[in-house]
């Protein structure tokens, strides 16, 4: 009989929960038993709160296992795990769960279907057919199926992507890089994290694809540091790919040479901003440079540079294979094709839910999300991570489409949505937002170096009570200095959550509320 | 990881590993520390001398990145994530608990998200990610380390 393939992800959401010593609980079991079993890791379907999710093939069937414990497996044997026995933590067929198959799954529909580290797999599913059909029409072809499709830069500016192809390919140059931007760095996402883990090969696909597009045979990916297993897998798959011929000198026979180099970052959250990532990348202070020059003018090395975040360029394969017409097909107005959204905070069922732009708030949270984890009503929310502002319960409607949030004053960003609960404090919140960028600042303007911290200092004298109406009108004046005056988004921005709770939370700065 | 003094050899070596390359300063800083735990002052002097930069330089650097410590930290590492998502879920009451739970030997530290955000409070031990984690789970954690006073 052959071994029966057992799915266990390796995340780092479904290991942060037991996933390992799952697989070590199975792996003994079979063995007790004297059953044939092969274990698979895979990525997360990003169904996260059912993390460990297990799967089992049953004939043609992967059927699902959600919450598996280690202690529930001697259970789950003696129920017929190996066909599919039933069992209180049985889910049924993986592709009969509503949460996952009523997603629009462009960028992310390889992550939990194929064995993460193996490139057979990897080939078994489209692997590398869009770099192959890059080659066969030109890098021209491609910019125009990018541009075509409207894709926007995932990593929270939603600068149009072809635009930033075409200036790099049409700009002169000795040398150019793609970078990467894999620092994924605001609070409430981790969607970078699940492609890199889940589909390590398709991400080095993309970066060849936009290295071929943009005539660059270097591309380097700056990871942060805070994702160690995502280091483990993504460096494997980068030697696996190199030693197969993927990587390298005169990839396959095709003439085009393309190579990655993995960075990591160093805990600082500036660092996300793409010209700080070059600096860092260069191994210097991750301090913000002026613009212009553009990055896709003078990046890296003062060479021109494609900066991508990850999820912008996962999406590419697809479009090169399919057209950009297909993906311009989904989503709204000018957000076109899909975005990656990431339940969090306090949520009943967090995940990663991938669909069309236009889809609300209300039908994320309630319908995919479950509304709160802790069952209180829901008070507010934040998306796009630390720079988004918090919106009330009353603006769930709101469709996500860049700019109905932009009308509204908030931001998608990276597509990250925190929930709290109505014991949420946002007088609390608002006054995380100043420290953290007091933290994070990289030092090279005033209002945001100087202003955060003062920020900090104003709103402790507000929730003192401390002659309330001077200092409400400080910390407005602050926020209207750090947002004319700062360089950047991180002191430009930092006062959109904070004025978001002054407009809607004014409340939770009265004495003794916290 | 010892106590107060860095192996210079093993510097050397991770030096190597990246070519010698000055670029890769931020590279070479995240091996030592990963290896051993922190950046001396002897560390800075030799970086600045094998990859020709100034010792201003490299300082500047290692003082600009949280992660590059430049005391010995605890013979165990633990990173309570203060971010947005894991505040939602009590991570401002966990990391109260964990000041008063963790023991002498080990360092508390900060972190601001884990992109563990769906399975909130996050914790990391010793470099590995914990999801759902409440004042028990963490104490069944960090109760498992080895040779806690
Ligand atoms: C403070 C700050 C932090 C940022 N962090 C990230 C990040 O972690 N990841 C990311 O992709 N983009 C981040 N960005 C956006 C980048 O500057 C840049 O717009 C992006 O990498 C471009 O790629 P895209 O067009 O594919 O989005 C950040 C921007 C700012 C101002
Ligand atoms: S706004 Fe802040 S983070 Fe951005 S460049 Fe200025 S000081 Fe640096
Ligand atoms: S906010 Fe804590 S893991 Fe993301």
């Amino acid at each position: 009989m052959a071994a029966v393939k057992i799915y266990v992800p390796r995340d780092t959401t479904a290991v942060s929960v037991g996933a390992d010593d799952v697989a070590l609980a199975i792996a003994q079991a079979a063995k007790a038993r004297s059953a044939q079993i092969e274990i698979v890791r895979n990525g997360s379907w990003g169904a996260c709160w059912l993390e460990p999710m297990v799967e089992v093939l049953v004939g043609e069937q992967r059927i699902a296992y959600g919450n598996v414990a280690p202690e529930d497996v001697p259970g789950l044997f003696d129920a017929g795990l190996l066909e599919g026995g039933e069992h209180e933590k049985r889910l049924g067929p993986v592709n009969e769960i509503d949460y996952l198959i009523s997603q629009d799954r462009w960028t992310f529909w390889r992550v939990g279907l194929t064995e993460s580290l193996s490139l057979d797999d990897f080939l078994a599913h489209q692997g590398f057919k869009a770099l192959q059909k890059a080659w066969e029409t030109g890098p021209d072809a491609v910019i125009e199926a990018v541009t075509q499709s409207g894709l926007r830069g995932r990593g929270g500016a939603g600068f149009p992507t072809g635009i930033k192809w075409r200036t790099v390919a049409d700009t002169e140059a000795d040398q150019k890089y793609i970078a990467c931007n894999a620092d994924e760095g605001d609070s409430g996402t981790f969607s970078d994290r699940m492609l890199m883990e889940g589909d390590p090969f398709g991400l080095i696909e993309a970066l060849a694809i936009a290295g071929f597009a943009v005539g660059a045979d270097k591309g380097y990916i700056y990871l942060r540091s805070e994702y160690a297993l995502t280091h483990t897998i993504l460096s494997r798959a980068i030697d696996t790919a190199r030693d197969a011929g993927w990587l390298g000198e005169n990839i396959q026979g095709s003439g085009f040479d393309f190579d990655i180099e993995l960075h990591l970052g160093a805990g600082s959250y500036v660092c996300g901003e793409e010209t700080a990532m070059l600096e860092s990348l260069e191994g210097k202070k991750g301090i913000v440079r002026y613009k212009p020059p553009l990055p896709a003018i003078e990046g890296l090395f003062g060479k021109p540079t494609v900066v991508n975040n990850v999820v912008t360029l996962a999406s590419v394969p697809n479009i090169v294979n399919l057209g950009g017409e297909r993906y311009a097909d989904m989503g709204v107005n000018r957000s076109k094709g899909t975005l990656a959204f990431q339940l969090a905070g306090n949520i009943r069922r967090g995940g990663l839910v991938e669909k069309a732009f236009g889809i609300t708030l209300r039908e994320l949270i309630e319908g995919y999300g479950g509304g709160t984890a802790s069952g209180r009503p829901l008070k507010a929310v934040q998306v796009g991570g630390p720079l988004g502002a918090y919106l009330t319960a009353d603006q769930l409607d709101t469709p996500l489409d860049y700019e109905a949030f932009v009308d509204i004053g908030a931001l998608i960003g990276h597509g990250g949505i925190v929930v709290f609960d109505d014991t949420a404090n946002m007088a609390l919140q608002a006054r995380f937002a100043m420290e953290f960028c007091a933290i994070e600042s990289c030092g090279k303007c005033t209002p945001c170096r100087i202003g955060s911290t003062r920020g900090v200092e104003v709103i402790d004298r507000l929730i003192g009570g401390e002659n309330r109406e001077e200092n409400y009108d400080l910390l407005v004046e602050l926020c209207d200095t750090m947002e004319d005056a700062s360089l950047c988004a991180m002191g430009g921005m930092t006062p959109y959550p904070v004025r978001s709770v002054l407009r809607h939370f004014a409340e939770d700065f009265a004495e003794g509320k916290q | 990881m010892s106590a107060n003094s860095i192996d210079k050899a093993s510097v050397s070596d991770i030096v190597d590993r990246f070519g010698s390359r000055p670029e890769m300063l931020v590279q070479i800083l995240q091996s030592i520390v990963q290896v051993h735990g922190w950046i001396s002052e002897d560390v800075i002097r030799q970086l600045a001398s094998d990859l020709n930069l100034s010792r201003a330089d490299v300082h500047g650097v290692v003082e600009y990145y949280h992660d590059f410590r430049t005391s010995p930290p605890g013979k165990h590492i633990v990173k309570v994530c203060q971010a947005e998502a894991c505040q939602a879920m009590g991570s401002r009451e966990l990391t109260s608990h964990a000041e008063q739970a963790v023991g002498k030997d080990t360092t508390l530290e900060d972190v601001y998200c884990l992109g563990n955000c769906a399975c909130a409070p996050a914790v990391m031990v010793n470099g590995r990610t914990h999801g759902r984690v409440d004042a028990e789970r963490f104490d069944t954690l960090i109760g498992a380390l080895e040779g806690r006073d």
